[in-house]
Parts: C-alpha cells; sequence; structure tokens
C-alpha cells in the first residue's frame, strides 16, 4: 500500500503544520489548565505547588543560598540553623541549595522522558492503527510483551544495559511509557480512520504521512494530553525511584532520589537530610496528581451540572 | 467460555515468549559477559575465548536462548555468577520471603480499600468522602521510599518502636521476627490501599448514578439493603480485575520497598543481581517477575470474564 514512497516536500509541510497546530494546542491548552483549574478545591491547591515548583526547575540553582555541590567540612550533618535552613549533609553541603538546584534535572528528566514516550507511542500506535493488518497485530504483541513488565523492572533492565546517564533515564522512560500510549493511539486512530474526512483526504489521493499528520493528529491532542497529564505523575516517580535505587543521576549530582538513598546511613542522626528531599519529591507529585484532578474534574462539572 | 479461556490462554503463552525474547535481549547487550565476569581484571584474550568455548559462549546468540529457555522450562535455571551456586537454590527462601510481604500487604490493603472506598462512595462530596479522597491522592502520590524512609524517621528513630532495618540471619523466616515485616508491609498497604480505595469509590459513583439504583431509592428500599444488594454486587465487577492487576503492580513497589529496608526478598536480590552483573540470576528474576505480573493480569481478565457474561460472548 504505502511501499515505494518518498517523502516530498508538501509532506514537511504537512509535519510542520501539524507541529505548529500543536504549539496553538498547547498554548491553549496551559490557559485552559489555569482556569479550569481554580474551580476546584484540588487545582486551587496543585496550580501553587506545581509553579512553585517549576520556578525552582527554572531558576533554583540561581536562587540557592549556597553551591549544591559546596563542602563545607566543619558544618557536618549539621541541623537546621539559620546559617543553613535545611541543614547540612555528611560533606557539609547545604541540603536546601541541593534540594532547590535538584528540582531542575527531576522535573526536565520526567517531562523529557514522558514527552519522548508520548512521541514514541503516537508514532507506534497511529501508524501500527493505521497500516492495520498484519503489522499491526505484530507490533501489537510486541508492545503486549513490553507491557509484561512491571515499568520499574523493564526500566532497570533497560537502564542496565544503557548505562547511567540523564540522557538514557530519559530513553529509558520513553520506551517504557511507548507501548501504553502507543495502545491509547492507536484505538484512537482506528476509530477516526473510518471517518469521513479521513476517508476522502484518502480519496483524493493525499500521501500517508499528510492524512496522519495533518488530518489524524490534530484530532487527538484531548487524548494526548490526558496522557500526558497522567503520565507526567509517572515519570516523576519512575525517575527519582531509579534515583533512588542507585541506578539514576549519579553523585555528586543534587537529584532527590539519590539524596534519600545517600541519607539512609544518617537516618538515625541526621534525619533532616532525607525529609527535605523527600518532602520535595513528594510535595511535587502531589501538586501534579491534584494539578490534573482539579482539571479533569472541573472539565466533567458542567456535565454534571445538567445531570438529573 | 471454553473458548474465551483457549484464546486468553494462548495470548498469555505468545506473550511470555515476548517477555523473554526480551529478557535475552536486553541482559545480552549488557557489557562484559559471564566469563569476562569470572576472569576480571587478569584475562587475556586466550583465555577469555577458552572460557567462552567451555561456557558455550561462542555460540550465536540464537542457539543460546534456546538453551537458555529451554532449561528455564525444565527448572534449571542456571548458575548464580555472584553467589557461584544454582540461582534456584539462591532465589528459594528469597521468594519465599517476597511472598509473605505481597500476602500480608495484600490481606491488610484490600478489605480495609474495599470497605473505605464503599463508604466514601456512598457519602459522595461529603466531607468524609473528600477527607479521604485528598489522602488517597496524597497515598497514590507518595513514592514507596519517600513514605518508607518517613516511617523509619518516626516509628524506628523518634518512637523507637520497631527496627529500621529488616535484616534476617540467613535460614530463618521472616514469620519468626514478626516485628521486621510491620514497617514494610505498612508502606506496600500504603499505596495499593489508595489505588484500590479510588478504584472502588469510583466504581460505587458510577453505580449510584444507574437507574437501577435510583429506582431502588425511589421504591423507598432501606439504605442498607441498596448497599449491600444493589451497589456492592454491581461495583465490584470492575473492582475485582483492579485488584488483580495489583498483584502484579506490587512488585514493582517490591523492588523499592526491600530495598529501602535492606528486607532479603527478590526485589533486594534483583537490585544485587544488576549491580553485580549477575546475568543468570537477573535473567531469572526478571523472568519470574514477568511472569507473575502476566499470570495476574491472566487473572484479572478471567475474573472479569467469568463474572461479566457480555465480556465473554463478544
Amino acid at each position: 500500500m504505502m511501499t515505494n514512497y518518498t517523502i516530498t516536500r508538501t509532506d514537511w509541510t504537512a509535519v510542520f503544520r501539524a507541529g505548529g497546530s500543536g504549539i496553538v494546542a498547547i498554548v491553549r491548552t496551559v490557559r485552559n489548565i489555569f482556569t479550569l483549574a481554580l474551580r476546584t478545591p484540588a487545582g486551587r491547591i496543585g496550580l501553587p505547588i506545581v509553579l512553585i515548583h517549576l520556578i525552582l526547575a527554572l531558576l533554583g540553582t540561581w536562587l540557592a543560598p549556597y553551591d549544591a555541590l559546596e563542602h563545607h567540612l566543619e558544618h557536618q550533618l549539621e541541623a537546621p540553623s539559620w546559617q543553613f535552613l535545611m541543614g547540612t549533609d555528611v560533606f557539609g553541603r547545604d541540603i536546601l541549595s541541593r534540594v532547590m538546584s535538584g528540582a531542575g534535572s527531576i522535573i526536565g528528566i520526567s517531562a523529557a522522558g514522558a514527552l519522548l514516550g508520548i512521541a514514541l507511542g503516537t508514532i507506534v500506535g497511529m501508524g501500527s492503527g493505521y497500516k492495520g493488518g498484519k503489522t499491526d497485530e505484530v507490533v501489537m504483541r510486541i508492545m503486549d510483551g513490553v507491557m509484561s513488565f512491571p515499568s520499574l523492572l523493564m526500566a532497570l533492565l533497560v537502564l542496565t544495559s544503557l548505562g547511567k546517564s540523564a540522557v538514557y533515564i530519559i530513553l529509558t522512560i520513553g520506551v517504557v511509557f511507548m507501548p501504553p500510549i502507543s495502545r491509547v493511539m492507536r484505538s484512537t486512530t482506528l476509530a477516526l480512520k473510518t471517518q469521513e474526512f479521513v476517508q476522502s483526504a484518502r480519496m483524493r489521493g493525499e500521501p500517508v504521512p499528510y492524512i496522519i499528520f495533518r488530518e489524524i493528529l490534530p484530532n487527538t491532542w484531548s487524548v494526548l494530553a490526558v496522557e500526558l497529564s497522567v503520565r507526567l505523575s509517572y515519570a516523576i516517580l519512575l525517575a527519582s525511584s531509579l534515583g533512588f535505587l542507585g541506578l539514576g543521576v549519579q553523585p555528586p549530582s543534587p537529584d532527590w532520589g539519590l539524596m534519600i538513598s545517600e541519607s539512609r546511613r544518617y537516618l538515625v542522626a541526621a534525619p533532616w537530610v532525607a525529609l527535605a528531599p523527600a518532602f520535595a519529591v513528594a510535595t511535587l507529585i502531589i501538586g501534579v496528581n491534584l494539578l490534573t484532578d482539579g482539571v479533569r474534574q472541573a472539565r466533567r462539572l458542567p456535565l454534571k451540572g445538567t445531570h438529573p | 467460555m471454553v473458548r474465551f479461556l483457549a484464546v486468553r490462554l494462548s495470548l498469555i503463552i505468545l506473550t511470555l515468549l515476548v517477555v523473554s525474547v526480551i529478557i535475552f535481549m536486553v541482559t545480552e547487550v549488557l557489557p562484559g559477559d559471564a566469563a569476562q565476569q569470572q576472569l576480571g581484571q587478569s584475562a587475556t584474550p586466550e583465555s577469555l575465548a577458552a572460557l567462552r568455548a567451555s561456557m558455550g559462549l561462542d555460540r550465536p546468540a540464537y542457539v543460546r536462548y534456546f538453551d537458555w529457555i529451554g532449561s528455564a522450562l525444565q527448572g534449571d535455571l542456571g548458575e548464580s555468577l555472584k553467589y557461584k551456586k544454582p540461582v534456584a537454590e539462591v532465589i528459594g527462601p528469597r521468594l519465599y520471603n517476597s511472598v509473605i510481604l505481597l500476602i500480608f500487604a495484600f490481606v491488610i490493603s484490600v478489605p480495609t480499600a474495599v470497605i473505605t472506598g464503599v463508604w466514601a462512595g456512598v457519602r459522595r462530596n461529603s466531607f468524609g468522602d473528600q477527607f479521604v479522597s485528598i489522602m488517597s491522592l496524597v497515598g497514590i502520590s507518595l513514592p514507596e521510599f519517600v513514605t518508607g524512609i518517613l516511617f523509619i524517621v518516626i516509628f524506628a528513630s523518634w518512637l523507637d518502636w520497631l527496627p529500621s532495618s529488616s535484616i534476617l540471619l540467613p535460614g530463618t523466616s521472616p514469620l519468626t521476627r514478626p516485628s521486621i515485616l510491620v514497617l514494610p508491609t505498612l508502606t506496600m498497604t500504603g499505596v495499593l490501599f489508595a489505588y484500590i480505595m479510588r478504584m472502588t469509590r469510583a466504581n460505587v459513583i458510577d453505580v449510584m448514578e444507574t437507574d437501577y439504583v435510583r429506582t431502588a431509592i425511589l421504591k423507598g428500599l432501606p439504605m442498607r439493603r441498596i448497599i449491600f444488594r444493589h451497589i456492592i454486587p454491581n461495583a465490584m465487577l470492575p473492582t475485582i480485575s483492579v485488584i488483580a492487576v495489583n498483584i502484579g503492580w506490587m512488585l514493582g513497589g517490591l523492588i523499592i520497598v526491600e530495598n529501602v529496608f535492606a528486607y532479603p526478598g527478590i526485589g533486594s536480590l534483583l537490585l544485587v543481581a544488576i549491580v553485580s552483573r549477575d546475568v543468570p540470576m537477573l535473567q531469572a528474576l526478571s523472568l519470574i517477575i514477568a511472569m507473575t505480573y502476566a499470570v495476574s493480569n491472566l487473572f484479572a481478565d478471567l475474573s472479569y470474564g467469568l463474572l461479566n457474561p457480555r465480556i465473554r460472548i463478544s
């Protein structure tokens, strides 16, 4: 069906246009999130928490009172004080500064991983669903196989074979998230494929990439937005868990999971070393979950209002 | 029903085949093989080649795959590179410990979560419901290592009620020292409870909005009867499959929880296998975990089909 096909210039325009409509959709989504989130209690709590974390992610290193890697050897394992607001760790590094500087890496890695997973899942799911037949069957069986691993185990296996670096963690999250997203995108594509506007594009003799990117993809943004909101908190959970197991970002980076893992030896003498990053990662995930829950509730509210 | 069973069973076999190939492929690309591992730094190219030949590592990958999966099917999981013992011998007691932990977590969380879920769902949007819902959202948001560390700080270091780590003498059962089980079980329970409770609550709310429940309310049936006769049986249907899926989900949590508490189960063993690049051990553990996951998913499917004829027939 699409064997001897070469991508021509018009197709790239289609891809860019799809990207353009994607950016428009993202801007609109962000605006919607703000207005919708403020309608529910969950969103009103979640939004400021997420915003604080985002500010830390962007400016944390700059706002932090000390350098995250700077050793203050005369202040080892000190309890919180005016000089070190959240205390110091075993090398005398300021915990507050480390937590603030660590926000960027965990949020960046999780967001990039979730987006990569969505991109991969979309391509595989849409391609497989659009192609149909044997290819679809085989691709979906493989996806089922990958999904037969608990995601943490899959991530550990992939990461072990790749090695430990931020890029590989992003890749791992992307690979682990690809199968469930591809299933969702596949069923969405199957539903859209039979619609008249797709059929007529095919009748007009439009090339396959045009149909996929320009006709089908723009109709899936709402599905993708929901997926992204679900995946984001999973990604943070996964990335910080990998850090905790020592397979994520390597020391001396101020990675929250890693900081908690390193603090275990001094848990009795210096619990603050663990509590600060634990609080940070907990509030980040709670914030994201509250925000997405709030938006979801708010979107359903008018519907429920009309229900008898 | 027989057809439904046959289709599901053949699918699971196919899935397990894909799973075993993935495990083999992933462990295959690990840098350094078993021969390299054994000889370490002192390896000369000649001795490496000789050892590879004697271990059968010079054969093509697909031959080794069939060799591995063939012996695994007969119960021979190979020899651990780190422990220098048959893998099955090392895994056996560890698996027993993990299963005990899983059973405790499951038995505690499932009934309490279902009861709380029904309770909250029936009182939708009341103060109690909102409180439980927010708490459960916090519950699913907290990573296991955060809850675990919090429990250690509170119960082990501040209150000094329970031991902070669950280290066991080799050859002893955790049941002889129940105190070491408390914190790991509690940590596993947290996420599980929150997740099952949320699903139960959502299902109860769905059922509450159906016409038959409205009819039951309008014809004046006592609320107790409506809850036990109309709502619970119908809300349980999707909840049961959620619970079965969660058995698999717990396995991921197991890896974290066992490492937080140094509990000697398969989760902590997995990390040891990864760090020490013990490939046969890693393969065997991955296979066990993935198989349990697949089987619990199958169980979820089957229970759903068994309880809901609409799924079974279509």
